[in-house]
C-alpha cells in the first residue's frame, strides 16, 4: 500500500507555519510539545473508537464512559498508593502511575466487554438505534460514576517527581508531557505492530476493508470484534488516566467533553483509519495549543474550524477507508 | 372537517384518539382545571415540548436523521427574543424582530450544516451536529455581553403578556398561556400537514431506503437539507415561546445537553415517525419530570438506611433512571406508545 504523504506534509506545515506566528522559538517548542502530548493522548483514546467503527460499522457514542471510568479508577488507585505517588523517587512515582493505568485499563476493558454484550450487541446493523442506545448507555454510565465517586470534581495531582519542567534554554517542557508523548508513541507503535505484523492485525485490517469477504473465508469476525472493542475500551481507560493527569482533575462530565474531541478527530482522520486518527489527533492537539497561545478566544472553536477546513479538502477524511 | 384538519392522518386507534382528545381538552382548560402556578408552568412546558419534539420527529422519525444540534436552534429562538427584549426594551417590536432574526440565523445555520454534512453519511451528521452544538454552547457562555453568559437573561414581556396586565379577568400569564396554546396547535397541525404531503412521503422514502429514493429520481441531499431547515425553524419558534413564557433565557433551560436528551427520550417513548407520539411523549415526560422526582424523593426517604439503594434513588440520580428507561424503550418499545397502540388496532381488524 502506498502511503499518501500529503496529510503528513500538512502536519509538518502546520508546525512550521506556527513558528513565525508564535515568534520566539522557545515558546514554539513548548507549545509544540504540549500539542503533541495532547494529540497523542487523544489518539490513545480515539484509536479504539475508529477501529470499532471500521470493523463493525458500530459508532459508539458511549465511548466517553470508558474514558471517565479510567480516570476515576486512577483517582482511587493513586489515592490508595499515596505513599508511592507522594515520594520523591521517580521510580516509585512511575510505579504508582503504571499501577493506576493497569487498573484503569482492566476496569475499562471489563466494562467495555459488558457494554458490548448488553448494549451494543442487540442493535448490530441498525445505525439509528445504535446512536440512540449508546448515547443512553453513556448517560447511565455517567450517572453510575456519580453514584460511586460523587458528582463533584476530584483532583488528580501529578506525583512528586513528575511535576515541574525540563529547561532547554528559554523553553520549558513539562515533565509529564514528555511522559505522555512517550506513552502515546509506545501505544501507536504497538498498534502499528499488531495491525501490520501479526495475523490478528491482518484480519482486523481486512475486516475493516471488507467484512463479508473475511467472514466468507471462515473467520469469525464477531469474536475479533469483541476483542477490538475490549481493547479499544481499555485504551480509552488508559487515555482517561492520561487526560485526567493532564488536566490534573477529573469530573464525571469528562467523558462527554472528550467525546466531542475524539469525534472530531476520527472524522478528520477518516472513519476507520488508524493512521488518519493519529494524524488527526496530532493536528487537533497542535491546533488547540497554538491558537490557545495566539488567540485564546478563538481556541474554543479551533477544532470545529479545523474539521470544516479538512472536510472541505477531503470530504471523507484525511485517509478515507476504501469500500465505504 | 376533522380529517382535513388532521391532514387525513387520523389517530387510527380508539385509545389513542381518546388520549389525544383528553390532552387537547386538558391543555385548553388547564388554567381552570388545575389551579396553581406550578401546574400552569407544567402545562406550558408541555406545550413547548410538544412543538419542539414534533419538529425533531420530522428529522429523526420521518427522515431518519440523528441530529444533536436541535437544542441549538431551540436556544437561538429563545435567545433571539431575550436579547432583543433586553436591548430594545419590552414590546412586540422586540419580540418580532428577535424572532425574525433568530429564524433567519437558524435557517441559515441549518442550511449550511445540512449541505455540508448530509452529503456524506447519516452518522457523520450526528457527530458533526454534536460538535457544532457543543461549540455553540461555548459561544453562548463566552459572549456574556450579549447573552448574559451562564446567568442568562431576564427580561420583560410586551405589556399584554406581563403578569401585571389585567383584562376582563384574564391576567397576562393567562394570555401568554393561550398564545402558546394557539401557536403550538396551529404549528402542530402544520407539521402534520407537512409530513402527510408528497414532500413528507419522499422524506419517509429516504428514511426507508435512501439509495432507492435517489434512484427513483429524488435528490436526497436536497430533501434532507430541507427537512433539516424546516425542523430547525419550528424548533426556533418553540424556543421563542419558551422564552416568552419564562421571561428568562439561559443556557440550562435551552442549550444544555440535558434538554437534548429529554427530546430524544420523548421522541422514543412517544413513538418515532408519528407526530402524535410527540404529543403523548411530551405530556407523559414533562409530567413525570415534574412529579416523579417527588416520588423519587419519597422513595429515597423511605430507604434512608439502606446504603446502595438510597444512593441510587436520590432525586439527583433522576437522569440515571431516565437513561435506563431510554435504553429499555429503544430495545423493547421501538415504536413507542403510539406505534404500540396502532399496532394493536391493526391486529384487531386483521
Amino acid at each position: 500500500m502506498k502511503l499518501d504523504p500529503r496529510p503528513l506534509i500538512l502536519l509538518v506545515a502546520l508546525m512550521l507555519l506556527a513558528l513565525p506566528l508564535v515568534g520566539s522559538p522557545s515558546t514554539w517548542l513548548t507549545l509544540t510539545v504540549a500539542g503533541l502530548a495532547m494529540g497523542l493522548i487523544v489518539f490513545v483514546i480515539a484509536s479504539g473508537l475508529t477501529l470499532v467503527f471500521g470493523l463493525m460499522d458500530v459508532l459508539n457514542f458511549g465511548h466517553g464512559v470508558f474514558i471517565a471510568m479510567g480516570a476515576f479508577v486512577a483517582t482511587s488507585v493513586m489515592a490508595g498508593m499515596s505513599a508511592w505517588s507522594g515520594s520523591p523517587s521517580l521510580w516509585l512515582n512511575l510505579g504508582a502511575i503504571f499501577t493506576a493505568m493497569l487498573a484503569a485499563m482492566a476496569v475499562a476493558g471489563a466494562i467495555g466487554w459488558a457494554f458490548e454484550r448488553v448494549v451494543v450487541r442487540p442493535v448490530y446493523g441498525q445505525h439509528l438505534k445504535q446512536i440512540l442506545i449508546t448515547m443512553g448507555g453513556m448517560i447511565v454510565g455517567e450517572e453510575i460514576i456519580k453514584v460511586i465517586w460523587g458528582p463533584l470534581q476530584i483532583p488528580l495531582p501529578l506525583p512528586e517527581a513528575l511535576r515541574g519542567s525540563f529547561e532547554f534554554g528559554d523553553a520549558g517542557i513539562e515533565k509529564y508531557r514528555v511522559l505522555a508523548v512517550i506513552i502515546g508513541l509506545l501505544v501507536f507503535a504497538a498498534l502499528l505492530w499488531v495491525l501490520n505484523r501479526t495475523k490478528v492485525g491482518l484480519l482486523v485490517r481486512a475486516g475493516v476493508q471488507d467484512r463479508e469477504m473475511v467472514e466468507s473465508l471462515g473467520y469469525r469476525i464477531r469474536q475479533l470484534f469483541v476483542g477490538v472493542f475490549v481493547t479499544g475500551s481499555a485504551l480509552a481507560g488508559l487515555g482517561g488516566v492520561l487526560w485526567g493527569l493532564y488536566q490534573q482533575n477529573v469530573t464525571p462530565q469528562i467523558g462527554a467533553q472528550v467525546n466531542v474531541l475524539i469525534f472530531i478527530v476520527i472524522i478528520i482522520g477518516g472513519l476507520g483509519s488508524t493512521l488518519g486518527c493519529f494524524v488527526g489527533a496530532l493536528l487537533v492537539g497542535l491546533m488547540a495549543n497554538y491558537t490557545g497561545f495566539l488567540a485564546p478566544k478563538v481556541a474554543l472553536f479551533s477544532n470545529i474550524g479545523l474539521m470544516v477546513a479538512i472536510l472541505l479538502w477531503r470530504p471523507q477524511g484525511l485517509y478515507p477507508v476504501t469500500n465505504r | 372537517m376533522i380529517a382535513r384538519l388532521l391532514s387525513h392522518d387520523l389517530p387510527r386507534n380508539r385509545w389513542l384518539a381518546a388520549a389525544l382528545l383528553l390532552i387537547l381538552v386538558g391543555l385548553a382548560a388547564a388554567p381552570f382545571l388545575f389551579p396553581g402556578s406550578k401546574a400552569l408552568g407544567v402545562a406550558a412546558k408541555m406545550l413547548v415540548f410538544i412543538l419542539l419534539v414534533a419538529s425533531y420527529d420530522l428529522l429523526l422519525g420521518y427522515t431518519g436523521i440523528v441530529s444533536f444540534a436541535h437544542t441549538m436552534f431551540f436556544g437561538i429562538g429563545a435567545y433571539g427574543v431575550a436579547v432583543a427584549s433586553t436591548r430594545m426594551g419590552e414590546g412586540w417590536a422586540a419580540v418580532g424582530l428577535g424572532l425574525g432574526a433568530a429564524l433567519l440565523i437558524s435557517l441559515a445555520l441549518a442550511f449550511v450544516i445540512g449541505l455540508f454534512s448530509l452529503r456524506v453519511k447519516a452518522i457523520f451528521f450526528a457527530m458533526i451536529t454534536l460538535a457544532v452544538a457543543a461549540a455553540f454552547q461555548t459561544l453562548a457562555s463566552q459572549l456574556s455581553d450579549i447573552t448574559g453568559g451562564e446567568d442568562g437573561l431576564t427580561f420583560r414581556n410586551p405589556e399584554w403578556l406581563s403578569p401585571s396586565f389585567e383584562f376582563a379577568g384574564f391576567d397576562g400569564r393567562l394570555v401568554t398561556y393561550y398564545l402558546l396554546f394557539v401557536v403550538v396547535l396551529v404549528l402542530f397541525l402544520l407539521l402534520l400537514r407537512i409530513v402527510n404531503s408528497p414532500f413528507g412521503r419522499v422524506l419517509q422514502a429516504i428514511r426507508e431506503n435512501d439509495f432507492r429514493a435517489e434512484a427513483i429520481g429524488f435528490r436526497t441531499v436536497v430533501y434532507r437539507t430541507l427537512s433539516n431547515v424546516l425542523s430547525a425553524g419550528f424548533a426556533c419558534i418553540a424556543g421563542a415561546l419558551l422564552a416568552l413564557w419564562l421571561r428568562y433565557t439561559g443556557p440550562d433551560t435551552t442549550l444544555s445537553f440535558e434538554v437534548m436528551l429529554d427530546i430524544l427520550l420523548i421522541v422514543v417513548i412517544g413513538g418515532m415517525g408519528t407526530m402524535y407520539g410527540a404529543v403523548i411523549g411530551a405530556v407523559l415526560f414533562v409530567f413525570a419530570q415534574n412529579y416523579l422526582q417527588d416520588g423519587l424523593k419519597f422513595a429515597a426517604g423511605a430507604l434512608e438506611g439502606v446504603p446502595v439503594l438510597s444512593a441510587l434513588l436520590t432525586p439527583d440520580r433522576w437522569l440515571l433512571w431516565l437513561g435506563v428507561l431510554f435504553v429499555l424503550s429503544v430495545y423493547h418499545f421501538p415504536t413507542g406508545v403510539v406505534g404500540k397502540l396502532r399496532g394493536l388496532a391493526k391486529k384487531g381488524t386483521a
